[in-house]
């Protein structure tokens, strides 16, 4: 069974359109990026998925309507954002108990032993929390839900390197398996190249690109050239050059690899210089 | 993708929760955020009961010129600390539940926690009407409660100082018929929660739409339809209205013509079925309902502010 799928999701604002009749479908398992440039319709996307917008088309999350059943979908499905605050006034013991008192799935347990590898005291409460102790303590509850579906929107924002790298981490190590499926939104790219397995760029409520990431190392190639294989390498018609240190790196959608590497080293780009690729207007035209 | 794990997980079968449970952790989540709810009434109950042990100095002298009074006023003498303690605790419990609804559905969208709460499977329906059982069903209990022990805190030390002045004594325990008072308390209480049950409705629809100030929102309208009406058909309809819904419990659930002879026995004051019979009672809940239902659906619709 498909984790989320949709046909023809739309949504919009006025006669703004955040979403432009996407037709999406998510496997079971999978770890999907979400990356779009602010304003593309990433967030509406997700509050579609998560019940908390109405929405135009066909949307199924874990076989239900996301608008019309949120309370039951939440049972499966967790959310982390950067924008969904926890409350400030609470204990976080007072936070336990409440997830546990609401939350059918959650481990009371397995989020002490969580807490308990942080300096988040249980009789703290939130407000004394700095903002990357709140999200360690959000992530704690989060891991502690037998959930089907993670959503993160921005989970890390403002946090700094450290946070973010333990954050993905403890997310990969001790939460992950493949029976769940994680869908995750930030602008720091890099940080989550080797933690996907499934990319999708949108932009203007639209996908621009999806793909796995095996199809993705299979499809887009890079290659930095020297000033004089410049011109050869231009000929084989790249979606987007720019330069570095006096040369040239060029990516190619569907090239042959033998002739690129002919011209050049050759590598897998990443997924941050492929969305300015696809995404730029001067990508497009070359 | 060694950061995998390759055990499959034993997911455990979805315990299944009883539908109150997500009500009753919603209820004690309110009373975490609004504290008030219980530490108001205290404090005013503390601050009366201070009050009253000051005013105890002089209560063997008062007791010793009832036999010069008649017997109303001997009744009203003994029991108007009595009454005047639960009506102040009464009207504190109004007061903050009616603060309290005017809070209940922005706060969370001002804190944008609204996401968070959103995020856990309870749904718009147990959030709004854990919110409404604040005024309803907790706010009166504690009201009943705080002026129960205030009430036998009271008698004590009444008794305390009163030992040896047997006279004395036995109007007090004659006059304050604890057990009667208490029931007739009881049935003012259910009254005033049903009858009041519109009102915290239209407060907690406004809390949910408004986006700001919304005791402004409260206050104009009404005031704004009360000028117009008195100016445009100089009529007063409209305040008597809201008059009625504030007090209008009063002169149908309670029979004010047995007043003198309440001496006797509070409880024959009570007058139920003239209550039931009332349509105010009934229209008043089909507002409220319609009010709550109408708010359940604005939260499904709401997002931080």
């Amino acid at each position: 069974m498909a984790c989320i799928e949709a046909h023809g999701l739309r949504k919009a604002f006025g006669s703004t359109i955040a979403l432009d009749g996407i037709d999406l479908r998510i496997e079971e398992g999978r770890i999907l990026g979400l990356i779009g440039p602010n304003g593309a319709g990433k967030s509406t996307a997700l509050n579609a998925i998560l019940g908390l917008t109405q929405f135009e088309g066909e949307l199924k999350v874990l076989g239900r309507d996301p608008w019309s059943e949120r309370d039951q979908l939440m049972r499966d499905v967790c959310f982390i954002a950067d924008v969904a605050v926890l409350p400030r006034w609470i204990r976080v013991a007072d936070l336990l108990d409440y997830f546990a008192g609401v939350h059918p799935r959650f481990d009371r347990a397995k989020a002490e032993r969580f807490l308990s590898r942080t300096n988040i005291g249980l009789t703290r409460k939130v407000r004394q929390l700095s903002k990357g102790m709140v999200t360690q303590l959000h992530l704690a509850l989060v891991m502690a839900v037998d959930a089907k579906l993670l959503v993160l929107d921005e989970p890390t924002l403002g946090l700094d390197i450290l946070f973010r790298k333990q954050f993905y981490d403890s997310l990969l190590n001790d939460y992950f398996d493949r029976s769940r499926t994680i869908v995750v939104t930030t602008h720091q790219v890099e940080e989550i190249q080797d933690v996907l397995t499934d990319l999708m760029f949108i932009d203007k409520g639209r996908i621009v690109l999806a793909c796995s990431m095996e199809e993705l190392e299979e499809r887009f190639l890079e290659v930095m050239v020297l000033p004089e294989n410049a011109a050869a390498a231009r000929a084989l018609k790249p979606i987007h050059e720019r330069q570095v240190f006096g040369r040239s790196i060029l990516l190619f959608d569907h090239a042959d690899r033998n002739q690129l590497a002919a011209l050049g080293d050759v590598r897998t780009p990443g997924i941050a210089d492929l969305f300015v690729a696809v995404m730029s207007p001067q990508g497009t035209r070359q | 993708m060694n950061t995998q794990s390759d055990e499959l997980p034993d997911s455990p079968a979805p315990e299944v929760l009883s539908p109150t449970r997500p009500l009753f952790w919603s209820i004690r989540r309110e009373l975490w955020e609004n504290r008030s709810i219980y530490i108001a009434p205290v404090v005013v109950a503390s601050i009366f009961l201070f009050g009253f042990l000051i005013s105890c100095i002089g209560l063997n002298r008062r007791m010793r010129t009832l036999p010069t009074l008649d017997l109303m006023k001997q009744h009203q003498l003994v029991v108007r600390p009595y009454d005047t303690a639960a009506f102040m605790i009464l009207l504190t419990g109004f007061l903050v539940g009616v603060f309290y609804c005017l809070d209940a559905l922005q706060s969370e969208r001002r804190d944008r926690s609204i996401l968070f709460w959103k995020s856990l499977p309870v749904s718009d329906r147990t959030t709004v009407l854990s919110k409404a059982s604040i005024p309803l069903v907790v706010l009166p209990l504690l009201v009943l409660t705080i002026t129960v022990a205030l009430q036998i805190v009271m008698m004590m030390v009444s008794t305390l100082v009163l030992l040896g002045n047997s006279p004395g004594l036995i109007a007090l325990w004659s006059e304050v018929k604890f057990v009667q008072t208490t029931l007739a308390m009881v049935y003012g209480l259910i009254v005033i929660a049903l009858w009041h049950a519109p009102i915290y409705g239209w407060l907690l629809l406004l809390s949910a739409w408004a986006k700001r100030s919304v005791l402004l929102w409260v206050v104009l309208p009404p005031l704004v339809i009360s000028i117009f009406e008195k100016m445009v058909f100089h009529t007063t309809h409209f305040g008597l209205l809201l008059k009625d819904r504030l007090i209008g419990f009063f002169k149908e659930a309670f029979d004010a013509s047995t007043q003198g002879h309440a001496a006797i026995n509070p409880l024959n004051e009570l007058t139920p079925g003239n209550y039931l019979l009332t349509p105010g009672l009934w229209i008043g809940l089909l507002f409220a309902a319609a009010f709550f239902a109408a708010a359940i659906r604005l939260r499904r619709n709401r997002e931080p502010m």
